[in-house]
């Protein structure tokens, strides 16, 4: 590939070269050139609007998100556009704040015990409808309520439910001889509230993929391992398991990016509070670009950055793995 | 081969990486829609942006403003955003140079609008300050500069439920300082209801809702860690320890206490001006919330100011000014406060609102004392500091800290950010 296309550059400079020695042959000799570049334009043309599109609604973003966190955008500044270039300093104040390691900390709980659970109870669930049973298409479709949802819904719903006073979950909890729990507004609950709504709304998410991804499995395999013997678990471990890698390894890459940026759920249910105890890198980001009556652009902005480099950086060693697995 | 699938991988990660982004970006973008739709408007018509988006074209409010504008000899385009959004587009208006020629926004919003420089002062486009009350109109004042005129002003009270107070044995009028407001709670509390409920969420509303208690205490906003703040604090931590508040007031919003309130079974419930019809509805009543050593607490003001923003063409702010005297000229302010629920800003409009309703005399007697929260020059250290107030407020509510480390914490935290 790489080698085809610098011959073709280093002949197209030959004849470029040839033309200016000797000008104006006459028509036989440009045509050939002069169809080779209609054909480049034609090319160009027709990827165009994927970069146009691209560059208005992802680089510009980006290269604007960048630029508000290298510069010390105050509202004034961010009218008359001279925000001070500081470089990291944005960066290094919103590391040194209180709140970046009860944020980071909050951040990887969330995003790792959310992706554990959808991902454990959605393969579950996966392999439980594998069998058609009578029904199984009707509980199937009731399992993906959740997602159908409007978000504000949801998180609505629970945040009434898991109220400390009047909530259903604690009058439940009361029935049992437990006490009251203040699933929202304890610093050693909201994080569990937040992650049981967001573990329920990723449920369905992962059950659709992993059912797809059994489905890609072929039958004979699994007959071909009852033939040899294989119980059920060892069939699922040794056959099922191996054979869902590459779905695997999508879906928890996909849920690690939606999760890192969740931010309707927990900001609906507790604000990122209370005391930070919620609080992860969307929220905060949020909080301090928008969620006060002083808007901080600049350290919302680095917030936001370093949000990005995680997923970069997961999703690198996402094709790393990847490569492993092609190689392998 | 391998290049080309690293390649491939590269731009995947890349993929994802913009995928997030336009997810984050996603939020901010919507702000900068400019609904209005109209890059230069034609002289005849001027723009006028409020909070106000239930009020639709029929309504009364909308009504006066064509009738000023009218006057004025001028077309008025009016539309409506929701509160929350109107600082974030006016700051990107200003950002584009299509700021409306008049903006009504929420009053502790002024000293950022006007630190920003997209507000003229009163020197420049005429408005006339003289009648307004000084506490009502601080909100608007940034280093002796007046930045724009409130509408009028909403602000805190005790709503109480006489029956439940009659069941426990409290008489209302025996609530004069804190603590026989305690006693009070404990009272209904031994009496099988429940006392308190206030919004003790972690943003403005949770420090709007706490800075009658603080200033009550005679605590200052520029030293959070005093300990007439700290009596403030503990004062609603121990009420939620000891039983009398809900533990559900940490997350509560105004809204969401007000509706704990509605369900009859609380005795007081501290909330605003514009709960007074539902309160009337229900038979429910209300005093000033108390201050520490008694009388009524300072209690904060709420409510929109007019303000003309900076124009490239300055003899726009003739017909703004002119607009918005008429829409604050008593007899047109009367009728926009009675309906919005806010008490005038002016004697002459407070006088007229109580002749044709005497119940409002509590409202108006609160309003008299009430303070600006940016007042005192705190202007664009307000946001700052009440951040770092409601977070003191949520740590102490949920024992996540005690009053004095949180506000301590909360101090320190205010000198950083403001020095920084």
């Amino acid at each position: 590939m790489m080698t085809t296309s610098s011959a073709t550059r280093s002949a197209r400079h030959h004849r470029a070269g040839a033309a200016s020695t000797a000008p104006a042959p006459g028509m036989p000799a440009r045509s050939p050139r002069a169809a080779r570049r209609r054909a480049h334009l034609t090319a160009w043309a027709f990827i165009a609007p994927v970069v146009i599109y691209l560059v208005l609604f992802y680089a510009y973003p980006l290269y604007k998100n960048i630029d508000l966190s290298i510069r010390h955008y105050t509202v004034r500044s961010f009218i008359d556009g001279t925000a001070p270039y500081v470089g990291f300093q944005n960066f290094v104040s919103v590391m040194s704040s209180s709140t970046f390691w009860p944020s980071i900390i909050n951040t990887t709980i969330f995003v790792f015990v959310s992706i554990a659970f959808q991902f454990a109870i959605g393969l579950a669930l996966a392999v439980f409808f594998y069998k058609h049973f009578p029904l199984s298409g009707v509980l199937r479709a009731l399992f993906l309520v959740p997602w159908l949802l409007p978000l504000l819904v949801s998180a609505s719903t629970w945040s009434w439910m898991l109220n400390s006073d009047s909530g259903i979950v604690n009058s439940f909890l009361e029935a049992f001889g437990i006490g009251q729990i203040n699933w929202l507004t304890s610093p050693s609950w909201s994080l569990t509230a937040v992650l049981i709504a967001n573990i329920w709304i990723g449920i369905p998410f992962n059950l659709v993929i992993m059912y797809s991804g059994l489905q890609g499995i072929s039958a004979d395999v699994h007959e071909a391992a009852a033939i040899d013997g294989a119980n059920g678990w060892q069939r699922f471990w040794r056959v099922t398991f191996p054979l869902l890698r590459p779905v695997t390894a999508i879906t928890l890459l996909l849920g690690f990016v939606y999760t890192l940026k969740v931010f309707d759920i927990i900001w609906i249910m507790t604000r990122g509070g209370p005391a930070d105890s919620s609080t992860t890198l969307a929220i905060w980001a949020y909080q301090l670009g928008f969620g006060s009556l002083l808007p901080d652009f600049s350290s919302a902005a680095a917030v936001g950055n370093l949000l990005i480099l995680i997923a970069v950086i997961f999703g690198l060693m996402y094709a790393r793995m990847q490569r492993r697995l092609d190689l392998s | 081969m391998i290049t080309t699938s690293r390649k491939g991988r590269v731009v995947g990660a890349a993929l994802v990486a913009a995928a997030l982004v336009g997810g984050l970006v996603g939020c901010s973008s919507g702000t900068s829609t400019n609904d209005s739709g109209s890059g230069k408007a034609p002289s005849g018509t001027y723009k006028f942006w409020d909070p106000y988006p239930q009020y639709d074209a029929s309504s009364a409010w909308a009504k006066l403003i064509k009738k000023c504008g009218t006057q004025a000899g001028v077309t008025v385009k009016r539309t409506g955003y929701d509160t929350s959004d109107l600082t974030n587009k006016a700051l990107l208006a200003g950002q584009q140079g299509t700021s409306p020629d008049i903006l009504l926004v929420d009053n502790p919003v002024v000293s950022t609008l006007a630190s920003a420089g997209i507000l003229t002062s009163t020197e420049e486009n005429g408005l006339k300050t003289g009648k307004i009350a000084k506490n009502i109109l601080g909100a608007g004042i940034v280093d002796g500069k007046t930045y724009g005129v409130p509408i009028g002003a909403n602000t805190l009270a005790l709503y109480y439920n006489p029956k439940i107070l009659k069941a426990a044995g409290v008489d209302a009028s025996s609530i004069t300082d804190w603590n026989s407001l305690t006693a009070a709670l404990k009272k209904v509390k031994a009496a099988g209801k429940k006392g308190i409920t206030f919004a003790g969420i972690n943003t403005e509303e949770g420090s709007f809702q706490f800075l009658p208690w603080f200033w009550g205490a005679g605590a200052d906003l520029t030293k959070l860690d005093s300990s007439k703040a700290d009596a403030a604090l503990s004062l609603w931590a121990d009420w939620i320890k000891k039983g009398y508040a809900p533990n559900s007031v940490i997350q509560d919003t105004q809204t969401t206490s007000w509706q704990e309130f509605q369900t009859g079974d609380f005795a007081f419930g501290e909330n605003g001006t514009w709960q007074k019809a539902a309160a009337a509805k229900m038979g429910a009543k209300v005093m000033t919330i108390p201050a520490q050593n008694g009388g009524a607490a300072p209690v904060p003001t709420g409510g929109e100011f007019f303000t003309i923003p900076v124009q490239k063409d300055t003899a726009r702010y003739k017909a703004s000014e002119k607009i918005v005297t008429c829409l604050t000229s008593t007899d047109n302010i009367v009728d926009t406060d009675n309906t919005l629920n806010y008490i005038s800003a002016t004697q002459a409009g407070q006088q007229a609102q109580l002749a044709s309703d005497p119940s409002l005399k509590t409202w108006v007697d609160a309003v008299k004392v009430a303070k600006a929260r940016t007042g005192d020059n705190l202007g664009t250290k307000y946001p700052v500091i009440s951040q770092q107030l409601w977070g003191a407020v949520q740590k102490a509510e949920s024992g996540a800290a005690s009053p004095a480390a949180a506000l301590k914490a909360a101090q320190s935290a205010v000198k950083t950010k403001l020095n920084k």
